[in-house]
């Protein structure tokens, strides 16, 4: 499923002292089944406009096309939750959104809201508790007993079950253990490439950015202000730094690197594989 | 979320916002009473004037409240129509089958009316232009004598400061679950009453136990620092007592003993 904004704006309290302007004329497409990440200074905006893909917010003016629906600031809210069904949306720290008696009537939740059958709901749940790395065996039990990370997996799995065609994710990884982030990032990996899901990732780990996206859109100040593959957005050093933008860790690495030997920089490498070929690259033409 | 007015705070430069608290506390709670205790219009009059007088003097917008109103708007309409619908003195003003409206029920009803949107109004004026801190400080400061008889004032003072402390975080979670509640369907304005309150758990249980986590957090953070209950400690604001709040004191005295009189 696509999502498109033309030119989205927001505004907070809109006619009240307290009234503040969120985001200014955003205008993207994010064709189907894509990995986008959205990077920004915090404050930037990136919430707002996540908020915005599945209707939790209304845009003020502008209009957003997921699919063939339209959401527009004079939108009902019934034709929200229809929207709702085909984007999860995954908060920062979803493990709060966790309510039920066990892990499987959690799960089930979201889909019995949106009419699928018990029998249904519950062959989801056994199978998205599988996919976020759990044992079935645990359904039964109470998810308040769990530890963060797995309580993390349970809300993810929630929302899984509902079975999006977008999944929208504010910050998963955060506060997990390097492990767990690792296995959850590979999890989207694979709901993108597999089961060609879109995903939009909000983060500000600039690694999982370079290694999993196909797109960056990068937001400041309410501004998109730049949008590309991670290989060009990275190129536009001045203009990242502007944003308050880091750059992967290898990036970083080879900069210092090629600062220690007077090299000049043509190109920031983005993973670990692209760090140790160009270096290697250097040193061997070094002879 | 910024629809709600009670409980917060508008920061300002105003001769009222800088007021001492304590002056601010007892005057509006004369001002109270006083509306309470007088039956004429003229007084009554003299009330609102003075209470526009301080609105325009702090230079917060008359929507503000408006808002505030909204949440007793039901209560106000109710008392209105109690006294035109079943006071039964003076002149009937007119009847319709078994409705019969007096003069009397007609002019009460609006007298009340007038009085709870002041009362409101007054209060939300003090919570708006005073720092919470400010007025737990003042809180405290006004209960002191009653410490000597064993009222446990810090203990009440530090619980009021937290409990308004809360107000605004609470209601940011709450509309966090709320999202995250939605985008998994939930949807309160729809369903039958089973699912209403299938629903409604699904907020509440995450909200106590985000509260309670909250609540050890903090108990913590204040053991950690060494927190003493009912130990005498210093404040970070400090209040002082100026001519200004004995000139308002004065006038709002005067108010209280003219309502008794008259």
């Amino acid at each position: 499923m696509q999502i498109t904004f033309e030119s989205v704006n927001h505004v907070y309290n809109a006619r009240t002292p307290m009234e503040r302007r969120a985001l200014y004329d955003i205008e993207f497409d994010i064709p189907s089944g894509q990995f986008v990440a959205i990077i920004g200074h915090t404050g930037s905006g990136k919430s707002t406009l996540i908020q915005h893909m599945n209707g939790l917010l209304k845009p003020s003016s502008g209009v957003i096309r997921i699919g063939e629906k339209v959401i527009q600031s004079t939108e009902k809210n019934k034709s929200l939750k229809e929207i709702r069904q085909h984007v999860g949306l995954v908060f920062q720290f979803p493990e709060y959104q966790l309510f039920e008696e066990t892990i499987e009537k959690d799960i089930m939740f979201g889909p019995l809201n949106y009419g699928v059958s018990i029998d249904e709901a519950r062959k989801r749940a056994y199978d998205v508790i599988q996919m976020v790395g759990l044992d079935a065996e645990m359904l039964g039990k109470s998810p308040f007993n769990l530890s963060g990370g797995q309580m993390r997996r349970v809300a993810i799995a929630g929302i899984l079950a509902m079975n999006p065609d977008i999944l929208v994710l504010d910050e998963p990884t955060a506060g997990l253990d390097p492990q767990g982030q690792y296995e959850i990032m590979e999890m989207f990996n694979l709901l993108n490439r597999q089961y060609g899901k879109t995903i939009v990732l909000v983060t500000h780990d600039m690694d999982l950015v370079a290694r999993y996206a196909d797109e960056v859109l990068v937001m400041h100040q309410g501004v998109l202000a730049l949008k590309g593959s991670p290989e060009d957005v990275f190129k536009q050093i001045d203009e990242l730094k502007r944003c308050g933008i880091n750059f992967p860790i290898p990036a970083q690495n080879y900069h210092t690197f090629a600062n220690r030997l007077s090299l000049s920089i043509d190109k920031l490498p983005l993973t670990t594989e692209e760090f140790v070929d160009q270096v290697e690259s250097v040193l061997c033409g070094r002879g | 979320m910024n629809s709600i007015v009670i409980g917060r705070y508008l920061p300002g430069h105003s001769l009222w916002h800088k007021l001492d608290a304590r002056s601010k506390i007892l005057s509006t709670s004369l001002f109270v009473f006083s509306c309470f205790m007088i039956n004429s219009w003229i007084f009554m009059a003299i009330l609102v004037l003075l209470e526009y007088l301080v609105i325009l003097l702090t230079k917060i917008p008359i929507g503000y409240f408006v808002k505030s109103l909204k949440p007793i708007f039901f209560f106000i309409l109710l008392t209105f129509f109690l006294q035109v619908l079943f006071n039964h003195q003076g002149e009937i003003l007119f009847s319709l089958g078994p409705i019969q409206i007096y003069d009397e029920g007609l002019s009460l009803g609006f007298f009340m009316s007038v009085r709870l949107i002041i009362v409101v109004v007054i209060s939300t004026l003090l919570t708006l232009t005073t720092r919470p801190s400010d007025l737990t400080l003042a809180l405290e400061s006004l209960f002191k004598p009653l410490g000597k008889i064993g009222f446990p004032v810090a203990e009440i003072a530090l619980m009021i400061s937290i409990a308004l402390r809360f107000i605004p975080t609470l209601f940011e979670e709450t509309q966090k679950i709320l999202k995250a509640q939605a985008s998994r369907g939930v949807d309160i304005s729809e369903g039958k009453f089973k699912e209403k309150v299938v629903q409604l758990t699904s907020l509440l249980v995450p909200l106590f136990i985000l509260s309670f986590k909250r609540a050890d957090e903090l108990a913590n953070a204040m053991e950690v620092r060494g927190y003493v209950p009912g130990r005498l400690r210093t404040s970070i604001n400090q209040l002082s007592w100026r001519i200004s709040d004995t000139v308002l004191l004065l006038i709002c005295i005067g108010l209280f003993i003219g309502a008794i009189i008259f």
